[in-house]
């Protein structure tokens, strides 16, 4: 059967591994924590879409249970994330993290 | 084209539009309403897979919460100089380009050379992603993991609370 008709589970794995790759570059490339902290949600995200292709696929629902838990554990590293960036500027007055060398010797 | 097809092209290259527009904006507060189309683009795709669920708490959670909280912060910081938020520029950024794109190639090779077998979605997608029938096995055989998160986000809250405070020996 052609492409066009039906679309295979690859597409899927696909499109996850290219948003799970846009944010692993994101993470490298930008100094701004804040928007690092948001390559690691593209990143979640994009595990998600795997996640429930393969449950949607494969007729079972563990997949989509999993994206729940892993929702739960993205809002639970954004508030701490956030949190870390809001007491790292407190004390530093930066967020870009090149300019932060404290651990450094 | 299959509906199918269609609304996956349409949602996926939306999806990695905007996943390379959050990560090239310069203000972060382009970047955060960026993402925001993202996490809209991927409800699109949920819906393809006939996750509505889902589809539904990626846009409460995720476009709803998580993204309010970090422009609330973006805003806290206050970064009106327009002068620190430029990017200098870093060879790291080509290597990381590159090295991305070789990844990608890869993965793309490997799904053509070795084919999944599976071609459709299962005729159980529609009925397993119903508010019903995740509820159903959430609050059966996932009853634990479901307490345990829980326990998580209670720890995630204390954890936000005592390194957002002013004073950190309180």
């Amino acid at each position: 059967m052609h492409w066009s008709q039906q679309l295979p589970l690859e597409a899927y794995l696909l499109l996850s591994a290219t948003l799970f790759t846009i944010g692993v570059v994101g993470v490298l490339v930008r100094r701004n924590a804040i928007i690092i902290l948001m390559s690691i949600e593209i990143m979640l995200n994009a595990v998600n879409v795997a996640l429930v292709a393969f449950s949607a696929y494969l007729g079972n629902i563990e997949g989509q249970l999993l994206v729940f838990f892993v929702m739960a554990v993205a809002a639970a590293e954004a508030a701490v994330g956030l949190a870390i960036v809001l007491a790292l500027f407190r004390t530093q007055q930066t967020v870009y993290v090149d300019e932060i060398n404290l651990m450094k010797w | 084209m299959a509906l199918q097809v269609l609304l996956f092209l349409l949602f996926g290259a939306g999806a990695v539009g905007t996943a390379l527009a959050v990560i090239t904006r310069r203000n972060p507060v382009a970047s955060a309403l960026w993402m925001v189309a993202y996490f809209l683009m991927l409800a699109g795709i949920y819906l393809t897979l006939q996750a509505q669920f889902i589809a539904i708490i990626q846009v409460l959670i995720y476009a709803g919460a998580i993204m309010v909280l970090m422009v609330f912060v973006i805003m806290l910081l206050n970064l009106g100089n327009p002068e620190q938020l430029r990017e200098r520029f870093n060879p790291r950024v080509v290597l990381a380009t590159a090295l991305g794109a070789l990844l990608v190639l890869q993965l793309l090779l490997y799904f053509v050379s070795r084919p999944t077998g599976f071609r459709q979605l299962s005729p159980e997608a529609a009925r397993l992603g119903t508010t019903e029938a995740i509820g159903s096995v959430l609050f059966t055989d996932y009853l634990f993991p479901f307490e345990a998160v829980s326990l998580l986000l209670l720890s995630a809250v204390i954890g936000a609370v005592i390194l957002a405070k002013r004073k950190l020996e309180g």
